[in-house]
């Protein structure tokens, strides 16, 4: 009986990019573009060039203490545009709805959706509604893409990491994961926590401000901060070297990861991204960053090298070196 | 986090390093028990800041890894039955049994559930009394206490469709196995700090003396490591052989004499079969017979399961130090973390998956 | 082989005939069994491991640890 798909394709770990690489983009080949992979492509549309992106969101529980699956989905498209240094130009919003949800709380989504679209400035223009019967989705399936214009002078990607540059992240990591761990069925905990759904749009047009060279910008959601470095690093042909320390991990996030054995660096994230600029412009984009509340913690994390090309490494506590690896599949909680 | 963060200061870890470097006079071959230890030794690199001649070698001490490839093959049996709930702690999800693991059949429509605590899989059984709920009852001595508790307490409320699948696993027959073999070449234990907890180290006091072997009863924070391996070396460089408790403030001599009077309530000390290593004898739990109605493997008759493991594996040879994972013909093409054979691979932390992962020998 | 970590018991109370207590890891709060330890105290930290606390932790032993470790550097610079 051949292969299937299990839980862990999901994870944004390495099964994720095995599948991509080994199922997905081969039979994609007659019709994609190839090249590198970032969270939206960019089209040329005559002189000017659109970044499209799309996104599907299956959190359960559809509500978690810090947003909603609506929000949570407008932000992950708007979030996913400004990587590649775009604004929100328009939004779809498409659901797929289980038998039996009830409407004030579709009624609900929607309008949490409609207020994210409007902070980010953007305009929810398509959309789709479909139902399936009880059991063939979990409550709620959302599914949002957009497009934005990408300014001249600006094409953040993910091969353009260079040895010497640095390392920034905008703050604290973890936040998401934990939410949506602690509210899971059969493994309730309390914690004083809300996830960092947020939209980075501003925060990435304060960095082009500064810095429209920046070489990469990405968020890292599912598979953490680990997955998002190990696919720049990988992309780029770079090594990446991080500083344990000069990571923010809130103390809440620390103690589920030390109760269910799980690594920090592995939990999804859902306001967070990565910044990859060259060392001249590091503190000037750090204090741009700072100067926002979604960036009041940004920091410089680590350095772009040229040796172990492909490899993220941190330097732990007794001065020697380990590698950070990325997530295999689904995160379990350990015992051992 | 209090009792953690404080064992984790980075200029205690370097003054015990160099304290290390300072009292090593000629190689050792060390060995920490526990996969905890492990874990916080390769995420730390602590091998790599210790004297060029002192070698951890990690020991067999994940009871995930450690679990017969015919355990996790019963487990399979009972999981795909459709009357059957099977629970189980997170790790075991992913080890692989003959043709396929945990994650798969939940995949293909089984009912299988993470639980944190073995009293969650009580609770998933009062909650579904049509249903029959069966729960993974791994681990070493840590462990036992909780799954046996569970276990009494179906007993003592009448909860009958509940089950446990046990595959339980002690340390002190292991590290006898691991002294007894003539190609051993580990010269001193760092002991599981939980086990000990539990169970206290007087059972450990005959091994050191008989074999003459440091066991260091050791924590699972930088520090603690650090000073474990700092008193394993003192006492080898001036041949004293003791066990010696640095896990202080956990662990007493006696350990936890509730929880031992729990676990030989439920549990008495039978044959155990280890994942590439065979059958160690008295090295395992198996439920008493006042408690036998509890037993999964005899409620869905998958005791007679057999499963011979892969040849080639020599997880056994790597576990004493004998052969490096680079020594395997199985390594990096037939086995890998995708697609393990022996405990060593299974394990994140183990010494093949550790090996493979900084991509050595591929 | 054992995940065990401690946490302050903030809150002990009987469930159906278990002890059990609430148990603060540094802001996650979870229950845990205190079957095996009944002379913990509130305010007592334990050693948390699947839902039961398997020891207290004796907080004149942790410090205690900790000034070894704090002076041993000392007794180098001495030699």
């Amino acid at each position: 009986e051949g292969e299937r798909v299990i839980l862990g394709h999901g994870s944004g770990g390495q099964l994720s990019a095995a599948l991509l690489r080994d199922v997905i983009a081969p039979a994609l080949v007659p019709a994609a573009p190839g090249g590198p992979l970032n969270d939206a492509a960019v089209v040329a549309v005559g002189g000017t060039r659109l970044a499209f992106t799309t996104d599907s969101f299956v959190v359960s529980p559809i509500r978690f203490p810090g947003g909603d699956i609506g929000e949570l989905a407008v932000n992950g498209t708007v979030n996913d545009l400004a990587m590649m240094g775009a604004q929100p130009l328009a939004i779809s919003l498409a659901y797929v709805i289980e038998e039996g949800l009830p409407l004030e709380e579709l009624a609900a989504v929607t309008a949490s959706a409609a207020r994210a679209a409007a902070a980010a400035g953007a305009r929810i223009v398509t959309g789709d509604t479909k139902v399936v019967g009880r059991g063939a989705a979990d409550r709620l399936f959302v599914n949002t893409a957009g497009i934005g214009v990408v300014p001249d002078g600006v094409a953040p990607s993910a091969e353009r990491a260079r040895a010497g540059d640095v390392v920034l992240l905008s703050g604290p990591i973890g936040l998401h994961g934990v939410a949506i761990m602690s509210v899971r069925e059969g493994l309730e905990f309390e914690v004083e926590i809300a996830s960092d759904t947020q939209a980075l749009n501003n925060l990435v047009a304060a960095i082009l401000a500064v810095e429209p060279g920046v070489r990469v910008l990405r968020d890292p959601t599912r598979g953490g901060l680990s997955s998002a470095l190990n696919e720049i690093a990988a992309t780029s042909g770079v090594g990446i070297v991080l500083d344990e320390g000069a990571i923010p991990v809130p103390g809440p996030v620390r103690a589920a990861c030390e109760m269910l054995g799980l690594d920090p660096f592995h939990v999804a994230n859902e306001g967070k991204l990565v910044a990859i600029v060259p060392a001249g412009s590091a503190a000037a984009v750090v204090d741009a960053m700072q100067a926002l509340p979604e960036g009041a913690d940004a920091a410089l994390i680590g350095v772009v090298v040229a040796d172990h090309p492909g490899m993220v490494t941190i330097r732990t506590l007794v001065g020697s070196e380990r590698i950070v690896d990325m997530l295999v599949g689904e995160q379990l909680p350990r015992i051992c | 986090m209090k009792y953690l963060d404080e064992y984790r200061d980075p200029v205690l870890a370097r003054k015990l390093v160099a304290e290390i470097h300072r009292v090593v006079t000629r190689p050792w071959t060390l060995m920490e028990v526990c996969g905890g230890q492990t874990h916080t030794i390769v995420k730390q690199g602590i091998d790599e800041a210790l004297p060029a001649g002192v070698r951890m070698i990690h020991g067999p001490g994940c009871p995930v890894c450690v679990t017969p490839l015919e355990q996790v093959d019963k487990a399979l049996a009972i999981a795909v039955r459709p009357d059957v709930v099977f629970t189980s702690y997170g790790d075991m999800l992913r080890v692989p049994g003959s043709t396929t693991d945990l994650l798969a059949l939940k995949a293909r429509g089984a009912d299988v559930r993470i639980v944190y605590s073995p009293l969650d899989a009580l609770r998933i059984a009062v909650a579904n009394p049509d249903r029959q709920v069966v729960f993974f009852a791994v681990g070493f001595e840590t462990t036992a206490p909780a799954n046996a508790m569970a276990v009494a307490e179906a007993a003592r409320r009448g909860v009958d469709n509940f089950s446990v699948l046990v595959s339980h696993v002690l340390v002190p027959p292991a590290m006898t196995a691991l002294l007894e073999s003539p190609n051993n070449q580990v010269q001193a234990f760092l002991a599981a700090g939980h086990v000990c907890a539990v169970m206290g180290w007087t059972e450990y006091e005959p091994i050191a003396a008989r074999y003459h072997v440091p066991i260091i009863v050791t924590g699972f924070e930088p520090l603690d490591l650090l000073e474990g391996i700092l008193m394993a070396v003192r006492q080898l460089e001036e041949g004293r052989a003791e066990v010696e408790n640095q896990y202080a403030r956990a662990v007493r001599r006696e350990g936890v004499p509730l929880a031992q009077r729990q676990i030989f309530e439920v549990f008495e000390v039978g044959e155990r079969k280890w994942r590439g290593v065979g059958e160690i004898p008295r090295s395992g739990y198996r439920l008493r017979d006042p408690y036998a109605r509890f037993d999964a493997e005899r409620r869905f008759d998958v005791g007679e399961i057999r499963t011979n493991e892969h040849p080639a594996c020599v997880a056994g040879a790597i576990l004493t130090g004998e052969k490096v994972p680079l020594d395997c013909t199985a390594y990096g093409t037939l086995c890998s973390p995708q697609r393990p054979l022996g405990a060593p691979m299974v394990s994140s932390e183990g010494t093949c998956a550790a090996f493979y992962a900084a991509g050595r020998g591929l | 082989m054992c995940l065990g970590i401690p946490g302050r018991v903030i809150e002990i109370r009987d469930d159906a005939g278990l002890p059990m207590g609430k148990v603060d890891f540094g802001g996650v709060r979870k229950e845990a069994c205190l079957a095996y330890i009944p002379e913990v105290r509130l305010g007592d930290y334990v050693i948390v491991h699947v839902g039961f606390a398997i020891s207290r932790v004796d907080e004149e032993e942790a410090l205690k640890t900790l000034e070894i470790l704090a002076t041993m550097g000392d007794m180098v610079r001495q030699e």
